[in-house]
């Protein structure tokens, strides 16, 4: 009863866009810098356009706690913003405060359910209804590389982890750093979840990350992971704690290290230097099956006003659009959400995750990424990387470090 | 009228601000203890479900290392920055030249904000640039002081900055605390042979124990509420070697989506800040009083 209502308010609207042709949009969001903040005019240039009123409410700092305290200030005050960038598991839990709109209107008008992969449409419902608009997917579980390094010292890029082991030795007796990494938590957790993919597998990866199975976070294959860790903090070199993921990138551009594994981001800086994938730079999925994904997205809040329902329907329009989906893309690195756009002018990477994100859509591995707020909320995943930075940074051994883990999942529900 | 104004004007006067504190510092504790006893999350609510948050709160062993932090970071942060600060407070004493400039310099650390002087001090203490790199570089290949990546000595790098930034602040209070020894009773001292240490330990120190409370009194709320300096020196890394309670309730509150978790650990954080402060405001002023 609640979806038709709404359907019917939605539909009243677009036809009263029709009409007047003033829709409005207040949009939070914290894509600030550069390249961000170009794909960002793409879509307010769109959005104008069509005839819109784009009051742009950009708040930058600490990787978007500074927008999200905005916005809690403002959805107390009951004044909420049109559209607000969210993602993952954050979308449901602003929804079960009830202040999200509903905009299946539009997404049935425009087949959203027949162009985006069934997973990530997931993310964008709650309870049933479309409440937010995917804009990209950035690939989590990359492995990047430096093509001359490897070439010299007769590497291949490896699909094994023991592989990867095996080159990092060589690497390392050559007098390269192996492994390019910054000490912060959220990368300690980036590399983590690549591993735990690897050695988990896809199942194994969900039911520990996703579902939360304590079975699985106190498995020997988690322990596993763990070892795996501690090996790995071997192959990085002793000046890491604290460095930007960016200066990590460079080391692998200028040959000081070999790998990175770090999401797809991280291409932006091969080709801001001008890197040439392929050749100056490899990318690779890392060891073992599946696909990580982390999916920038819009939420639409409930906004009272048929001008601003009118923007939001017109802006969810325009986000999950086919011109907007390559453009704002092409200069953020990722690949787009819907998957019927052309990847013509993409570079071979992008058409890899591509090609891959169908794959492992059709197979079931296409996986939210947990280091990046796509599998669990922010208590629970902040819970594990606490355990995972806890361990990389120190000498804790493996079953204290999963004994560890799965306390902390307990403590944090 | 003007004889009810009389009476009146200094409460009128007042109440603005009475009432300000009273809503912005009084309320607001009530209100963030009444949210720590409820099972908040992104946004505040209000059904009571008891301990908890405290519950989780001592579970959590991040929280344990961020209170271990604070106690090893405000005494060694207190004790060294006081004693250092008297120490050249003394050494300034001693009717130098160029005591305006000497003073000048060590005072302008703390125009700098905490943001800066962590940010400087991360790249004095980062093996690959900083000392470790430069001493290397001097041909002693085996020299190693790499602290700020150690997470059993990262901490100390955190109270190195603090002491780096305060000290000097310090010693200008108690020079001033010196300066306002009566100048009679040292000559008399002096006069009776008695020698300068003696001076020192038997009669201005003992004098100037008002100076040490507010010294203490601004050292352990600046310790308490350190914040920024753990941010631009360490971001509370290694791993979360470096955490302090405000570096948790932030976490909690602005990263997390727990404000639950980040209220209860502020309230913590008020109840370390009376049983520390209470007691010796209790015991000075009432010393005063006798």
């Amino acid at each position: 009863m609640k979806s038709v209502f709404f359907g019917a308010v939605s539909a009243t609207a677009l036809i009263a866009s029709a009409v007047h042709a003033e829709p409005q949009a207040e949009v939070l969001h914290w894509w600030t810098s550069g390249g961000e903040a170009k794909s960002v005019a793409v879509l307010q240039e769109e959005f104008a356009a069509k005839g819109g009123t784009w009051t742009d409410m950009p708040v930058a700092g600490g990787g978007g706690d500074a927008a999200m305290t905005a916005l809690r200030a403002r959805v107390l005050s009951g004044n909420a913003p049109t559209a607000v960038q969210l993602k993952g598991p954050a979308i449901q839990e602003w929804y079960e405060e009830g202040v999200l709109a509903d905009i299946s209107a539009v997404a049935e008008a425009q087949g959203w359910a027949d162009v985006l992969p069934a997973s990530i449409a997931g993310h964008m419902k709650c309870e049933g209804n479309w409440c937010a608009a995917p804009v990209n997917v950035h690939r989590v579980d990359w492995i990047w590389a430096n093509a001359d390094v490897l070439e010299a010292n007769g590497i291949d890029m490896p699909t094994t982890w023991d592989e990867f082991n095996a080159a990092a030795e060589k690497l390392q007796a050559a007098g390269v750093i192996p492994l390019a990494h910054g000490g912060q938590a959220w990368q300690d957790a980036t590399v983590f979840e690549a591993v735990a993919l690897g050695i988990l597998g896809p199942d194994g990866f969900r039911k520990a990350f996703v579902d939360l199975d304590m079975d699985t976070l106190k498995s020997d294959e988690m322990k596993a992971v763990f070892d795996q860790m501690r090996t790995m903090r071997g192959y990085v070199d002793e000046n890491f704690s604290g460095r930007d993921w960016n200066l990590a990138t460079a080391m692998v551009m200028n040959g000081e290290a070999a790998f990175q594994i770090m999401g797809d981001w991280a291409k932006g800086e091969f080709m801001a230097a001008g890197k040439v994938p392929g050749e100056d730079f490899l990318c690779a999925s890392v060891p073992g099956d599946g696909f990580l994904y982390n999916v920038d997205s819009f939420a639409m809040f409930d906004v009272d006003g048929d001008d601003k329902k009118a923007g939001q329907d017109l802006l969810a329009e325009l986000i999950v659009g086919q011109n907007f989906q390559k453009v704002f893309n092409l200069n953020k690195g990722s690949i787009p959400a819907r998957t019927d756009v052309s990847l013509e002018e993409f570079d071979s990477c992008a058409h890899l995750s591509a090609k891959d994100m169908s794959e492992s859509s059709d197979n079931g591995s296409l996986l939210p990424s947990y280091a990046h707020g796509m599998a669990l909320r922010g208590a629970q995943s902040g819970a594990i990387t606490d355990v995972v930075t806890a361990h990389f940074n120190s000498d804790m051994s493996s079953d204290e470090a999963v004994n560890m883990l799965a306390d902390a999942v307990a403590n944090s529900m | 009228m003007t004889k009810w104004l009389e009476e009146n004007t200094p409460k009128l006067v007042l109440a603005p601000s009475f009432i300000a504190v009273l809503i912005f510092v009084y309320g607001f504790i009530a209100w963030t203890a009444w949210v720590s006893f409820t099972r908040s999350r992104l946004l505040p609510r209000y059904d009571i479900e008891g301990l908890i948050q405290y519950e989780r709160l001592f579970a959590s062993p991040r929280w344990d290392t961020a209170l271990n932090n604070l106690f090893v970071f405000g005494i060694l942060f207190i004790v060294i920055a006081m004693v250092l600060g008297l120490i050249l407070a003394i050494l300034l004493d001693q009717n130098i030249r160029t005591e305006g400039a000497i003073r000048t310099i060590y005072l302008y650390p703390m125009a700098l904000s905490m943001i800066v002087t962590g940010t400087a001090w991360k790249w004095i203490l980062n093996p690959g640039l900083g000392v470790e790199a430069m001493v290397r570089g001097w041909g002693f290949e085996t020299f190693s002081f790499d602290w700020l990546v150690n997470p059993d000595m990262a901490i100390y790098t955190v109270v190195i900055a603090a002491i780096w930034q305060s000290s000097g602040f310090v010693m200008a209070l108690f020079l001033a605390g010196l300066r306002s020894v009566d100048g009679e009773i040292i000559k008399a001292a002096q006069v009776d042979g008695i020698p300068t240490w003696r001076i020192y330990t038997a009669i201005i120190i003992p004098s100037m124990a008002p100076i040490f409370l507010s010294a203490f009194i601004v050292l352990s709320h600046l310790a308490i509420k350190s914040f920024d300096l753990v941010i631009a020196l360490t971001g509370g890394g290694p791993g979360y070697a470096t955490d302090l309670p405000a570096t948790y309730m932030y976490a909690m509150a602005f990263s997390r989506g727990d404000i639950g978790q980040a209220a209860s650990s502020a309230m913590i954080m008020m109840m370390v800040v009376f049983a520390i402060v209470v007691p010796y405001l209790y015991s000075e002023l009432r010393s005063k009083d006798d």
